[in-house]
Order: structure tokens, then C-alpha cells, then sequence
């Protein structure tokens, strides 16, 4: 008897990963741009080389200039995150919990958290003035609707067995929300920080271009304007940094303030 | 402590719709030191009756409560759930503390007694894992544990062992009894499982399909402790073909149903 091997099916469920393929797709891209640059093709005003702009950008370092934008600008972004951050967490929370609170506060959530928060920012102005208050305030009210919505959700999908097992044991209100429903929603409340600091990041830049002298909004929308293009990529730069720095900083927070999720 | 249920019912009350009668009429007591399992057809209100006695649930009509002394500073109940339903933010110490903080027992007393449950179920060197590393048997452990640790005159167990294997189950109902000739401790268990609360059990609550009513509360003549040799005298096998002949028709009328 022929003996029939059973077919390898498996492989249509691989999935390799390509460490090399990782780099040298960043690394490639520089290079290419570099090469592009330096070619003449394009004018370096439009498309500044690689090179050229961390060249910028550490000579902007040592004359302290990065500095000082990178400096107010973070200064507004913390505290705007920050309030915002403890501010949707506490409301989320209210209304995950508190049916009253819920039935008052769902309904003016949905219809705020739609407007775009930036144009509320010549409200914010005409308001609080030109001032650091307006942007704080335009970064906190970005930040406050995802953690708010996030927190919320996480209170309410709390596994309804663990809010039993708890109460069996003669948890009270106050137990249920420190140590059954708060818990249930860090993961939740950690996808909220991490989306409100992307929203925050945005809100900072937009308002730095519409209504300020300083910061990296500010200091790219000016470059613009003296057409030094170099400067100006220098800021984007740096706020991908940012960007990454805040995302790698909030992973890492999560892994610390999350020990039993499975990674 | 005696465990009191006279002619307890319990109807849901769907949204709009007409209410669900889940038990209907149910009188029955489960003496002090006594082990006592209820089984009964899928829907049958084996898990209403447990969440009745645990306060989770009130009783529509009749009386659910306890007769006698309930020594002061002791749960009348504590309940050992399916799933397990531990937190899984904590570790085993913290899931077997947690009924312990909630009956405000200071930090220092707390961690003793829980670290002493904690090896008493076998799960010493595992006081800092978190339940997702445990296997389903070492989870349950810690789900007896938690109950056990605020020393409840009732100890209350909805289908403790059904979500583990066969073998693993064998194994825990055998700790279980165990456990139970060390410490007396009087349970009510529900199982849908015939042989289990058969070996397991000094009297089987048979209740029948929805609505639940004690069909028959059927005594097992079985010597204490059981062994697994018992598992084959005719006293166990004649109670289980009993029970069986009892629920056989309400099952399959349950079935025909379709209810959950």
C-alpha cells in the first residue's frame, strides 16, 4: 500500500517577521531622500537633505533656541494632558457608576464631543485671553473626551460575574469601584491616554500657529514664513519625537500599572 | 447554623415582556455539618436558589435565611462560583485577602490567615501569581480558598468543578471531601452532575425543570469518609439510577424546550 502523506496546510498561517526588512525600510528611505537632495533636483528649499536638517537642528540645540520652544511647548501639553487626563477619568467614572449621572452626562458628552475641539479655540481665546490658558484649555478639552468615553466604557464592561463575586463577599459601593471596576477599566483608560496624547499633540501644534510666539507650533509656522524650510522640517522632526517618546513612555506605563494582562 | 428555604419562588422580570418563573414553592433546610447538593435539569434555578442564600438575589415569595447561633464576626455564606470569577488583577494571596478586607480584618491578621488557606489548598510557592498563569484546577483551589478563608458557617458552591476537565474534577471533588471531614463545614452544592453530588453528598435536592421544585430529596446511605471504592456498592448505584429516573423525563422536556 502507497502510504499518502498528509499535506503541510500550515503554511498558509505563517507569519514571519523580517528584522532586516524593519530597518532597512527607514534606513532606505533616508538614504534615498539624501541621494535625492543631493542630486540638485530638487531645490532644497522645497525638500532640505537629511543631513542638512539634523545639522539644524543641533546647531539650534546649542544656541539653546530648540530648547526653549521644546520647553513651552511641553510645559502646555502636560498640564493640558494632565487635567484633561484626571478630569475624563473622573467623569467617566461618575458616569459608569452613577445611573444619575449617567442619564445627565451621556447625552451632553455625545453632543460636545463631536465638535471639533479646535474650533473652539477663538471661544477659549476670547475668553481666557491669549495667554497660556487658551491652549492649556484647548489640549485639556481634546484630552478629557477620550478618557471620559474610554473610562466610561471600561467601568461598563466590567464582568458582571467579578461585581457578583465581589458584592458576595460584602463589598460595599465604594469597594466595588476602587478594587472590581476601576481595575476592569485600566486597559481601557490606558487606550484613552494614548489616544488623547496623539490629540493633544495635534491641538498643541494648532494652536501654537494660530495664537502664539512661542513653541514648536510656532516656530514651524514662522520658519514657513522666513522660508527657511530646513528650521521648519526641524520642528516636524522633533514632534515625531515627541510623539514617539509619549507612546513609548505610556507602554511602558501600562506594563507597570497592568501586570496581569498577558503581553 | 441551620439553612432555611420555605416555599421560596423566584420570577425575572424580562423588560415589557412577562416575567420568567425561575423556581416555584421550594422548602427545604440543610442541617449544621451537613453536606447537601441540589441537582436538577439546565435551568432548573440551581444557581437562582445559591444566589438567594449569598443575598445576591431576593425571593419574590416565601422566606430564604438561617436558623441559630452564627458566631459573631463570621459570614453567614460564602460562595465558591463556576468560572471562578477571580480578580485577575491579583495575585492568589490578594484574591484569597479579598473577602478578609471586606469584613475589615486588619492587614496583618488578613495576610496570616489568607497565607494559611493559601497553603491548606495546596497552593504554596504560588502566593504571587496572578490567576492567568494557574491551570483551571490551581484557579478553583484559589476560588475555594477565598470562600474557606472568611470561615463562613455556609459554604455555598455553584457547579464549582463543571469548567474543568474530568480528571482535574475527580481529583478536586476528592479534596473537597477532604476538606470537608477536617473542617465540618456545612455546604450547599449545586451540580447538574448525578454521580458527583451522589458520592459527594449526605442528601441530593432533586429539583425539577422550570420553574424548580423539589421533586424528591433523596438521603445517600454511604458510609463517611467515601472512597472511591463506594463509587461501585449498590447503595450509590441505586441512589444515582433514582435521581436519574427522576430527571430523566424533565430533561428531556427541558431539551424538547430549548431553554438554556
Amino acid at each position: 500500500m502507497k502510504l499518502v502523506r498528509v499535506p503541510d496546510r500550515a503554511r498558509a498561517l505563517e507569519r514571519r517577521e523580517h528584522p532586516i526588512a524593519r530597518v532597512l525600510g527607514v534606513l532606505g528611505l533616508l538614504v534615498l531622500w539624501e541621494a535625492l537632495t543631493r542630486t540638485g533636483w530638487v531645490p532644497a528649499l522645497f525638500l532640505p537633505s537629511p543631513l542638512g536638517v539634523l545639522a539644524a537642528g543641533v546647531d539650534m540645540l546649542r544656541t539653546g533656541e530648540l530648547l526653549t520652544h521644546l520647553v513651552t511647548s511641553l510645559g502646555r501639553i502636560l498640564l493640558g494632558f494632565g487635567l484633561g487626563a484626571l478630569g475624563g477619568v473622573s467623569v467617566g467614572l461618575a458616569v459608569g457608576v452613577f445611573s444619575l449621572a449617567e442619564a445627565v452626562g451621556n447625552p451632553l458628552i455625545a453632543a460636545t464631543f463631536p465638535i471639533p475641539k479646535i474650533a473652539l479655540l477663538p471661544l477659549l481665546i476670547l475668553w481666557l485671553g491669549i495667554g497660556e490658558a487658551s491652549k492649556v484649555a484647548v489640549i485639556m478639552l481634546g484630552v478629557f473626551f477620550p478618557m471620559a468615553i474610554n473610562t466610561y466604557t471600561g467601568v461598563r464592561h466590567a464582568d458582571s460575574q467579578l461585581l457578583r463575586a465581589a458584592v458576595s463577599f460584602g463589598a460595599g459601593r465604594w469597594s466595588l469601584i476602587r478594587k472590581v471596576m476601576l481595575p476592569s477599566a485600566l486597559p481601557m483608560i490606558f487606550a484613552g491616554l494614548k489616544l488623547g496624547a496623539g490629540t493633544s499633540l495635534l491641538l498643541l501644534v494648532a494652536a501654537e500657529m494660530i495664537a502664539a510666539n512661542s513653541g514648536i507650533g510656532y516656530l514651524i509656522l514662522n520658519a514657513q514664513n522666513l522660508m527657511e524650510t530646513t528650521t521648519l522640517m526641524v520642528g516636524i522632526v522633533l514632534l515625531s519625537l515627541l510623539g514617539l517618546v509619549s507612546h513609548w513612555l505610556l507602554t511602558r506605563l501600562e506594563r507597570v500599572a497592568i501586570p496581569w494582562k498577558r503581553v | 447554623m441551620r439553612v432555611i428555604l420555605q416555599h421560596v419562588s423566584h420570577t425575572y422580570r424580562g423588560r415589557g415582556r412577562q416575567g420568567v418563573e425561575a423556581l416555584a414553592g421550594v422548602t427545604f433546610t440543610v442541617e449544621p455539618e451537613e453536606l447537601v447538593a441540589v441537582v436538577g435539569p439546565s435551568g432548573c434555578g440551581k444557581s437562582t436558589l445559591l444566589n438567594m442564600l449569598a443575598g445576591l438575589l431576593s425571593p419574590t415569595e416565601g422566606r430564604v435565611g438561617f436558623e441559630g447561633h452564627l458566631p459573631s464576626g463570621r459570614p453567614p455564606t460564602a460562595m465558591v462560583f463556576q468560572e471562578f470569577a477571580l480578580f485577575p488583577w491579583r495575585t492568589v494571596q490578594g484574591n484569597v485577602e479579598f473577602g478578609l478586607e471586606e469584613a475589615g480584618v486588619p492587614a496583618a491578621e488578613r495576610h496570616a490567615t489568607a497565607r494559611r488557606y493559601v497553603e491548606l489548598a495546596g497552593l504554596g510557592g504560588f502566593e504571587r501569581k496572578y490567576p492567568h498563569e494557574l491551570s483551571g484546577g490551581m484557579r478553583q483551589r484559589v476560588g475555594i480558598a477565598r470562600a474557606l478563608a472568611v470561615d463562613p458557617a455556609v459554604l455555598l458552591m455553584d457547579e464549582p468543578f463543571s469548567a474543568l476537565d474530568a480528571q482535574t474534577r475527580q481529583l478536586m471533588q476528592e479534596e473537597l471531601l477532604a476538606t470537608w471531614e477536617r473542617t465540618r463545614k456545612t455546604i450547599l452544592y449545586v451540580t447538574h452532575n448525578i454521580h458527583e453530588a451522589v458520592w459527594m453528598a449526605d442528601r441530593v435536592v432533586v429539583l425539577s425543570r422550570r420553574p424548580g421544585r423539589v421533586l424528591e430529596i433523596v438521603p445517600i446511605e454511604l458510609k463517611r469518609p467515601r472512597t472511591e471504592a463506594m463509587l461501585g456498592e449498590p447503595a450509590f448505584v441505586r441512589a444515582v439510577e433514582r435521581i436519574w429516573a427522576l430527571i430523566k423525563s424533565q430533561a428531556q422536556a427541558a431539551l424538547r424546550e430549548g431553554v438554556a
